[in-house]
């Protein structure tokens, strides 16, 4: 075997179980965020929320409809209930749209690694988020404002392409008021009365108060994003090692023996869906990989 | 690459009726006994009874997008190499229930019933399906993650391994280091001595089951003599391999051709159909369906083999990654022969050669990997074969 | 003016330029504010000026009737405004109205049109500059109609 690079953290233990059967877990509320994305609240039967780090992802499984893989978005520090917020892309999602309280989800994981929070230490922060993308990184800005001595700046980029495809507004503007925390936010297309900045996310990545040497990067949302993003950090200095992303394709088990979910040499599900970018480098501009 | 496996210098010697002591043996523990038999023109995997079961004095002749049986002119056993079977169909079913779901309402119950899964024995593994096995067993057992189904069958199975006297002419597991004798993997592994009069098997035991079952046979120590022209086989079998490949250096030089050229080549023979990945003992990738009862109130979720040549493998957000059939030649070489040992740690290519004997427009695996990272195209017919 | 020249120098636009380009520049520079609401550029209009925007935020325009003013892009501190002073017919061809106070230096584009005429090695190094400018927006342009953050559906 040759020597690999370095993984992201792993996350926490696996379940007590055969790793393809779900556990039952009750729907405790169903938020709409925008037209497109909603966010289901999960409780287990014995109330006891597993542990989670941010960046991990549950297999969640509709009775009779099919199963998706949908990043955690909730508070790991203190978990109530289990958070997912997701798009409607599909025929799992269109109907867990429309969830009520009380109905019951199967639930498998928390399965992959985690954005490297703890490595982070003594750095700045960007966070890069396009589009849903903010919701997986959500976590990750939860743990880094419940030790926020711990880092120096702290910069979260966010792109949408509209007004309208904002998330989490009011904690956006509640993180803003009350912590040390810088928020950029833009959109491709405004609408009217827009007061914000409008262009791509990566416009915003020149003037962003950080310091590229003394940075880690967590950078979230669709591919071609993340590529052009991790183009421009570069370009102000930020080494490939430390930037990482978090990569998608397509899953069936969730637990590395179903073969979907190569990337080249990774599995998605078992050595990220958070990569630190150098690993991935060789591979993450060559088509159909 | 072989798990260390601490082999033992006795040798015993069974006569070809202990062979069928051994299927009866076998019988009397409860286990089921599955192993070649002649079907639909081929040697296939499936239950045995006897002897008279096995494909006594048959052989195959294997070319590129070729199978044939062929009469031997003596009464060999186990005188042929491998069919389009392999033991991943029982150990890793093409088709299983992984769980049952009842609902009331809203909410749902999860059911996992038992079932009885079988004690296999399996007579006539090959050294290189053997070390597929061993490769499985890897992927599905020493993950994060235990597959249970896969455990559930595979922890209660013997192993009856049967060295190569007869490597077929698609045949290359001497250069992936994977036979023509089996090294671990097995409970039991013979090698067939045929040789004018002489017919016997040389016994070897590799596990303390395997000591157990070889107790209850009528075996003899073996001579020095008889140790030898068991060695004999073995070498004949080396020597007449169909074919070699240089694997050196190849994982690296795969992986920094992802974008040559001659992937369009390569794949201008493939018809993406996908009977490699069903034929090939390591190839394992699922996917799942799901399924709902008349009434609506029982689910089934169910796992079916899956092969990475279909459109739909590799989809995402309304697409497909790999929309192209040359980027799925390239994704199914690549994983065979280079990240499959990033991903697991051992090769994922046991040179069995059955992709190269069972592909529609017989394209050959080493080949077409020689001809990416070399650039010189080695598309020639190869000679060598069996007796 | 004088008192221009060392902000000037500082801006990452004009780095490297020799000291005696720097002072043709600062020769047409002068300093302006603008209140949000205002607008530094209007469509049609002769292009005399371009701009580097000291502090504040601005937005790129277009006016349709029916659906107002339609944002394009928006560019801040540190950027570069307006290009048109240097193709014919020197013209603008988009609104900039200000959304926060802004500061900016404008440079008479006129006058440094004949400059740039005059000493072609002066001309070079302007041109050059904004060509760096002109691609980097038309680069970010371009990911504005490939939906980044959404992806491809």
């Amino acid at each position: 075997m040759t020597a690999t690079l370095e993984k992201s953290t792993k996350g926490s233990s696996p379940p007590k179980h055969d790793g393809m059967v779900p556990q039952t877990y009750q729907v405790r509320q169903v938020h709409r965020e925008t037209h497109d994305t909603f966010t289901l609240d999960l409780e287990p039967e014995d109330g006891n929320v597993p542990a989670f780090a941010p960046g991990q992802f549950n297999m969640l499984y509709l009775f009779g409809v099919g199963e998706v893989p949908i990043s955690i978005s909730g508070d790991p520090t203190t978990p109530r209930v289990l958070m997912h917020t997701t798009r409607e892309v599909g025929s799992v999602t269109r109907v867990m749209h429309n969830l009520k309280r009380g109905d019951t989800l199967g639930v498998r994981g928390p399965f992959g690694t985690a954005w490297p929070v703890d490595q982070a230490e003594g750095s700045d922060i960007v966070i890069v988020c396009g589009g849903i993308g903010l919701a997986p990184l959500r976590p990750a800005l939860y743990k880094i404002l419940a030790q926020r001595d711990k880092f120096g700046k702290v910069v979260l980029l966010y792109g949408t392409r509209s007004p309208n495809d904002i998330l989490f507004k009011r904690e956006l503007q509640r993180w803003r008021a009350h912590f040390d925390l810088d928020i950029y936010v833009t959109v491709d297309r405004a609408i009217a009365n827009w007061r914000g900045n409008v262009g791509v996310v990566t416009t915003l990545i020149p003037k962003a108060p950080f310091d590229p040497l003394s940075t880690i990067a967590m950078v979230c949302g669709p591919e071609v994003m993340m590529r052009f993003t991790v183009s421009e950090l570069r370009k102000r200095g930020v080494k490939s090692d430390r930037i990482y992303v978090s990569m998608e394709r397509n899953m069936k088990c969730g637990i590395g023996c179903c073969g979907h979910c190569q990337f080249g040499p990774d599995l998605v599900c078992r050595d990220g869906p958070v990569f630190r970018f150098d690993r991935l480098e060789p591979l993450f501009g060559t088509w159909e990989v | 690459m072989r798990r260390s496996f601490a082999r033992s210098e006795d040798r015993a010697v069974l006569q070809t009726e202990g062979v069928q002591a051994l299927i009866e043996c076998l019988a009397r523990h409860g286990y089921r006994v599955l192993g070649p038999a002649i079907h639909d023109g081929a040697i296939v995997y499936r239950e045995v009874n006897s002897t008279s079961d096995l494909p006594v004095g048959w052989t195959d002749d294997q070319k590129r997008g070729a199978y044939r049986l062929n009469r031997r002119r003596d009464d060999s056993l186990f005188g042929y190499a491998v069919g389009p079977h392999s033991w991943k169909q029982f150990l890793h079913p093409s088709l299983l229930t992984i769980f049952r779901a009842r609902r009331t309402d809203g909410a749902f119950r999860i059911v996992t019933d038992r079932e009885d899964i079988p004690k296999y024995a399996f007579l006539g593994v090959r050294p290189c399906e053997a070390s597929a096995i061993e490769i499985q067993d890897t992927v599905f057992l020493e993950g994060q993650f235990v597959n249970a189904a896969y455990n559930a069958r595979r922890k209660g199975a013997f192993i009856v391994a049967v060295n190569c006297g007869n490597p077929a002419g698609n045949c290359f597991c001497s250069s992936m280091g994977t036979g023509p004798e089996a090294i671990s993997g097995f409970d039991i592994a013979l090698t067939e001595v045929l040789d004018g009069k002489k017919h016997f098997f040389l016994l070897e035991t590799g596990t303390p089951a395997g000591a157990k079952i070889a107790a209850e046979l009528p075996t003899t120590p073996a001579t020095a003599e008889q140790i030898a022209a068991g060695k004999a086989v073995i070498k004949q079998a080396e020597a007449r391999m169909g074919r070699t490949f240089k694997t050196e250096g190849l994982k690296e030089a795969l992986q920094e051709n992802y974008e040559h050229p001659g992937w369009e080549t390569a794949v201008e023979k493939c018809l993406t159909c996908g009977n490699c990945t069903s034929v090939c003992p390591t190839c394992f990738c699922t996917t799942v369906e799901d399924f709902t009862d008349i009434t609506g109130d029982t689910a089934e979720r169910r796992q079916r083999w899956d092969s990475c040549f279909t459109q739909e493998f590799s989809y995402i957000f309304g697409g497909s990654v790999r929309p192209s059939p040359a980027s799925r030649y390239r994704q199914w070489l690549l994983h065979k022969l280079a990240n499959w040992q990033d991903q697991f740690g051992t090769s994922g290519c046991v040179g069995c050669g059955r992709c190269i004997t069972w592909c529609p427009t017989g394209i050959d695996i080493r080949e077409e990997a020689i001809a990416i990272v070399s650039g010189v195209p080695e598309r020639k017919e190869q000679t060598g074969g069996n007796a | 003016m004088e008192t221009l020249k060392p902000i000037l120098e500082q801006h990452p636009f004009l780095q490297g330029l020799r000291p005696e380009h720097l002072d043709l520049l600062t020769g047409c520079a002068s300093n302006v504010v603008y209140k949000p609401g205002e607008y530094i550029i209007r469509e049609g209009r002769d292009a005399n000026q371009f701009y580097i925007i000291r502090s504040g935020h601005v937005s790129i325009e277009t006016y349709a009737p029916g659906k107002g003013a339609i944002q394009i892009q928006t560019v801040s501190e540190g950027d570069i405004l307006g290009w048109s002073w240097l193709i014919p017919p020197y013209k603008w061809s988009f609104d900039v109205r200000v959304i926060d106070l802004t500061r900016v230096i404008a440079l008479d584009a006129a006058c440094l049109r004949k400059k740039c005429e005059d000493d072609h090695d002066f001309g070079f190094e302007i041109l050059s500059r904004f060509a760096n400018v002109i691609v980097q927006r038309l680069r970010a342009t371009h990911l504005q109609l490939v939906d980044l953050c959404e992806g491809l559906r």
